[in-house]
């Protein structure tokens, strides 16, 4: 076309970005790789393609890892952990800055490297996933620096295996690598097997960045390296990926005593309030579902807009779709490139088949591309308002009132990220931290930065990555001594208690009768204590519907929560003498009572005080990290501190606003049971706390399957810590086990219990006239 | 805009529930505005089109105190040869001119002759630039500068009644205004740096559109900021809005504060994003510009060379 014509039509035209440096980059290497282990590149082993979607060519061979690839490569990071852990803040913080630095200066190569690997278009490789990358690195050198100040006596776990996703490659080694090295860890990271070209490139920097050698190590392969990196002798795991293969690692890494964090899928909403800016929401559309083709975890797949304006909205985003382009994805001027591989296009347009709803296509060239996709008329039930579809398919659905909003919101297992999109300030800040989401966007999509905690709640997988939350993903919880054998006594036959009393189990704010119709006998040194029931699942639904009933609790204040709980130790002080011969009475210690009223005085002092941060990132307006209950929490109590230790879980659990099923110690659970008076007496709202007594073996796996519960504490000393994390896997539900360790009952650190009674939730609040 | 197809705005009743509907939201708009350069970049043959394109829609613009008869036909003569004749025939484009002459009612016959019907001549009006003499004086004004042969009328309107919500009198000054233009094609600048909010700009745009507007602008180059992105997405979406309502199309104007060829494409590509290929023609958009033209004309001197360019290697407007 001339320009004459051109003047006319006022077309695009092709702004190409060359791929040249990376060709070469890649020629240097032969176009085939080894993986990256102690610091050298290995000679490449059995190979695998990696192809580039846009066009089916191949760029590279790649090496499968095997067992023994990954054995070495733990091998090498476990003889670099020490001297890097070792090392001082400010010399680590020097290579985490180089790291950055090294970034930057490769960042157009990276850019096109990750753009030939993925099809993600340039502009989002240069302008998000590498410059997010290096922000990663500096915002992490920084809590490298600041380590001591910012996690005082905190151990690294060792050697962490991390496992990358194939949609953002560069940017997840990134958020994994960077504080797990700012924390004094070693990595073996493994990239997706789609998309390994820029972890390989990484290595460079790594070189030129003076990261001693092992203390990065790259391998390379399919699902089996990672099953392999799974079963190796690493300390911690991360992963981002499917919620799919985290239930597997969640299994897999059950009773190991591991760090674990998963970061998977999402179904998120995307709420679209009457009074919204709709054009600005039609737009934020485009960022929230069409970015990277809505390859995103956190995509905003899920519109929720009101009836009344749901006509208009639609249409302006039918008219806003046209517009989107689709295409090579080197084009400076393209909005989506390729789909990162031909198999996850016929995956997603499997699904579309599935769709009783109405279908509206952009237009997309031919090839591995799919173009931005709105499917409407559709219900609650819908494979498509239920189930990932990780490609550009926006499902939309209408509400009529805020409350119907949050509750269509939150009907879904995910819990990874949401929008809400008003003009109402009211509006917007009452919705956004009522959906159970780790990440909320007010007015906005996808804004992404080191120093803000992403990560999800639910089946969305836990742990956070950026921020300060994010460092705690990468220390090592102090570590007690193995438990010891339980005492138990013989019962005296025939001996009983003056009257026979018989504690029934507390659920609701009253006290129940177990529903098996079963009673055991408490025997203590000097005899028979009284009898207590024997839980068994239906009383365990009971409590967990109890505890649900009871989720006002969870929005209420924390002066409150302070005065109940002030309350509970007066009232508590008040009977010291009585709980304290009770106890002894069971097992034969001395009583606990006054170290109890002393850890309920702290939770009533921390009840109000368990603030959240305001967040340091680049935008106008607010960013906020709230520290939200989990919800309903279930928990063993210890039986090496029966009252302590059971004083210590309901402190926690209520101070943070949670409501509570505990399991009593198995050796004193009249203890349990007698403090259901004092809870009585103390303005403690039914359901509140919900006590079981029965045997913790029985429990557990009903506890930890249970889907209605959000997190299970176990202190208990039965050998329940593996099987509460494997059927954990079913919910994903958060855990808190003691692998058969003992803790210091006495200790005034409440710190890990607010991070398990908690989960950051990031507000994004941008604002500005 | 004088030369064109489409239905004139005739404007709809005053509706205050179309001014209630406004919602703007601030960072959204900041964001989409900074991430579009980005998200659109124009190469080689098609940066070429789009630039001669920017010259077509060009109001070249002279409205300062030491204004001149001979400054003004020297303005003309550039807005008809706006660049060099052999660079012109190298795209194939040897007749482009800028989409108007812009100057005070004073100049409006020196203006008429010298462009002898190749081009309109836009004047400014109504108290220009703050729109504060007496309304009868306003109206007068664009009497007297239809009669001496402006074909458009840039009006102000009265920045208080937007600071003041008081949108019933806009409407009706407004409304008065048009009707005084008669046959020429009216622009209402709104004077968006002193609006205080996007909000207000875009409330300001829909009530000028509904009293009849032809084009809406953003400032008269007086004021502290003029044409912005945010700004100017804002008006037109208010555009876009008002099509759905009425029916009509009404042009855009930034004006001010365009001054670098590659924001020019910006503008333009906003332009083709948010209202589409239709409104990239002189009946729906024009730049309100001066020293716009100076830049465009040296890059289009590297395109054709492939050497870069020096000012005074231009004519002068």
């Amino acid at each position: 076309m001339t320009v004459a014509e051109i003047f006319e039509s006022m077309e695009w035209g092709p702004a190409p970005e060359s791929r040249a440096e990376a060709d070469a980059w890649l020629d240097r290497h032969g176009r085939s790789f080894g993986h990256y282990i102690g610091g050298t590149r290995g000679k490449p082993g059995k190979t695998f393609d990696t192809v580039n979607p846009a066009t089916g060519e191949v760029l590279a061979q790649v090496t499968q890892g095997t067992d023994a690839d990954v054995t070495a490569a733990v091998k090498a990071a476990r003889k670099a952990q020490k001297g890097w852990a070792a090392t001082s803040d400010h010399d680590r913080a020097k290579v985490l800055y180089a790291i950055a630095r090294g970034l930057q200066k490769h960042a157009r190569l990276l850019a096109v490297l990750e753009v030939l690997d993925t099809g993600k278009p340039i502009r989002e490789a240069r302008d998000i996933d590498v410059a997010l990358a290096a922000r990663h690195f500096y915002h992490h050198a920084g809590h490298a620096e600041l380590r001591a100040e910012l996690m005082p006596d905190a151990e690294p776990w060792g050697v962490c295996g991390q496992i990358v996703p194939w949609n953002f490659p560069l940017l997840m080694l990134a958020w994994k690598i960077a504080p797990a090295l700012a924390m004094g860890n070693t990595v073996v990271l493994k990239p997706a097997e789609w998309t390994p070209l820029t972890a390989l490139a990484f290595a460079d920097i790594c070189d030129g960045a003076g990261v001693p050698p092992g203390v990065i190590n790259i391998v390379t392969g399919d699902g089996e390296t990672g099953a392999a990196l799974t079963a190796a002798q690493i300390d911690k795991l991360a992963f981002t990926g499917s919620t799919e293969v985290g239930r597997i690692l969640r299994r897999a890494t059950a009773g190991r005593e591991m760090g674990l964090t998963l970061e998977l899928g999402g179904k998120s909403p995307y709420v679209v309030f009457e009074d919204a800016d709709i054009d600005g929401a039609v737009e934020g559309l485009v960022d929230a579902i069409w970015f990277n083709g809505g390859q995103v975890c956190c995509a905003g797949s899920r519109l929720l807009v009101q009836e009344g304006i749901a006509e208009d909205f639609l249409t302006r985003l039918k008219t806003r779709m046209a517009r989107i382009r689709v295409g090579d994805p080197l084009d400076k001027s393209v909005d989506m490139g390729a789909l990162v591989h031909a198999d996850h296009k016929a995956h997603v347009e499997a699904i579309l088949t599935r769709t009783t709803g109405t279908i509206t296509r952009g237009e997309a060239p031919e090839g591995c591309y799919l173009p931005p996709i709105l499917v409407t008329d559709l219900h609650s039930a819908d494979p498509l308002m239920q189930q990932e579809v990780f490609g550009p398919v926006l499902a939309a659905m209408t509400f009529r009132t805020p409350a119907e909003a949050v509750q269509l919101a939150n009907d879904t297992p995910y819990g990874l990220a949401a929008s809400v999109w008003s003009q109402d300030i009211d509006m917007a800040l009452d919705t956004a931290p009522r959906i159970r989401a780790g990440v909320i966007w007010v007015n906005g999509a996808n804004m992404l930065d080191a120093a803000a905690p992403f990560g999800g709640m639910r089946e969305s997988g836990f742990g956070r990555e950026g921020g300060v939350a994010g460092l705690a993903a990468y220390v090592r919880p102090v570590q007690g001594a193995n438990l010891t054998a339980l005492k138990v006594y013989d019962d005296p036959k025939g001996v009983t208690p003056a009257m026979d009393r018989t504690a029934k189990m507390f659920i609701g704010g009253k006290q129940a009768r177990p529903d098996g119709g079963y009673t055991r006998a408490v025997i203590g040194p000097k005899g028979r204590v009284g009898e207590v029931g024997i839980a068994n699942r239906k009383d365990l639904r009971n409590a967990v519907e109890a505890a649900h009933a009871a989720k006002s609790w969870s929005g209420s204040t924390g002066h409150l929560r302070a005065q109940i709980l002030y309350y509970l130790a007066e009232n508590l002080s008040a009977r010291e003498a009585e709980f304290d011969a009770r106890l002894t009475a069971q097992t034969g210690s001395k009583g606990e009572t006054s170290e109890a009223i002393r850890h309920l005085f702290r939770w009533a002092a921390w009840a109000d005080k368990n603030d959240g941060r305001t967040l340091g990132v680049p935008m106008g307006g607010l960013a906020l990290a709230l520290n939200t209950p989990m919800g309903v929490v279930g928990a063993f109590a210890p039986e090496e501190a029966p009252l302590t230790g059971l004083v210590q879980i309901i402190g926690a659990a209520l101070a943070t606003g949670n409501r509570l099923v505990v399991a009593a110690p198995e050796t004193a659970p009249l203890t349990a049971t007698d403090l259901y008076q004092v809870l009585e007496t103390s303005d403690v709202p039914a359901g509140v706390v919900n006590i079981l007594t029965g045997d913790h073996a029985e429990l557990a796996a009903q506890m930890a399957g249970h889907r209605d519960i959000d997190a299970v504490w176990s202190f208990s000393s039965a050998d329940i810590s593996a099987v509460i994390e494997r059927e954990a896997a079913g919910d994903l539900k958060r855990t808190w086990v003691n692998n058969g360790r003992t803790r210091d009952w006495s200790s005034g650190d409440t710190a890990p219990w607010r991070a398990a009674s908690t989960d950051v939730q990031t507000i994004w609040i941008p604002f500005g006239v | 805009m004088s030369n064109t197809e489409l239905p004139r705005n005739d404007g709809l009743a005053f509706d205050p529930a179309v001014v209630e509907a406004v919602r703007v939201n601030t960072p959204a708009s900041q964001r989409r505005a900074a991430s579009l350069p980005a998200r659109r970049s124009l190469k080689k043959d098609h940066q070429a089109a789009w630039l001669a394109r920017a010259i077509s829609m060009i109001d070249l613009t002279t409205l300062s105190g030491d204004d001149t008869p001979g400054r003004v036909k020297r303005l003309c003569a550039k807005a008809l040869q706006p660049v060099r004749p052999d660079l012109l025939e190298a795209i194939g484009l040897p007749d482009l001119t800028t989409g108007a002459i812009c100057v005070y009612h004073e100049m409006v016959p020196v203006a008429v002759e010298a462009v002898r019907g190749r081009i309109p001549v836009a004047a400014v009006s109504t108290g220009f630039p703050a729109g504060l003499s007496p309304f009868d004086l306003r109206l007068a004004e664009i009497e007297r500068s239809v009669a001496e042969g402006a074909t458009e009328i840039d009006i102000v309107i009265s920045r208080r009644h937007v600071l003041t919500g008081n949108w019933a009198a806009l409407y009706d000054e407004t409304a008065q205004m048009r009707a005084a233009c008669g046959p020429a094609h009216m622009k209402a600048i709104l004077a968006t740096g002193e609006l205080g909010t996007l909000k207000n700009v875009m409330k300001a745009s829909m009530v000028t559109m509904m009293a009849g507007s032809d084009f809406i602008k953003t400032s008269t180059g007086k004021e502290a900021v003029n044409a912005t992105l945010p700004v100017s997405l804002t008006m037109m979406r208010a555009i876009r809005t008002y099509e759905a309502m009425s029916g009509f199309k009404v042009g855009y104007k930034p004006a001010g504060g365009v001054s670098k060829a590659k924001d020019a494409v910006t503008y333009l590509a906003l332009l083709k994003e948010e209202l589409g290929d239709r409104w990239l023609r002189p009946d729906l958009f024009r730049f309100g510009a001066s020293s716009l033209l100076g830049d465009i004309e040296r890059q289009l001197e590297h395109h054709v060379t492939g050497r870069y360019s020096a000012s005074y290697r231009h004519a002068v407007g």
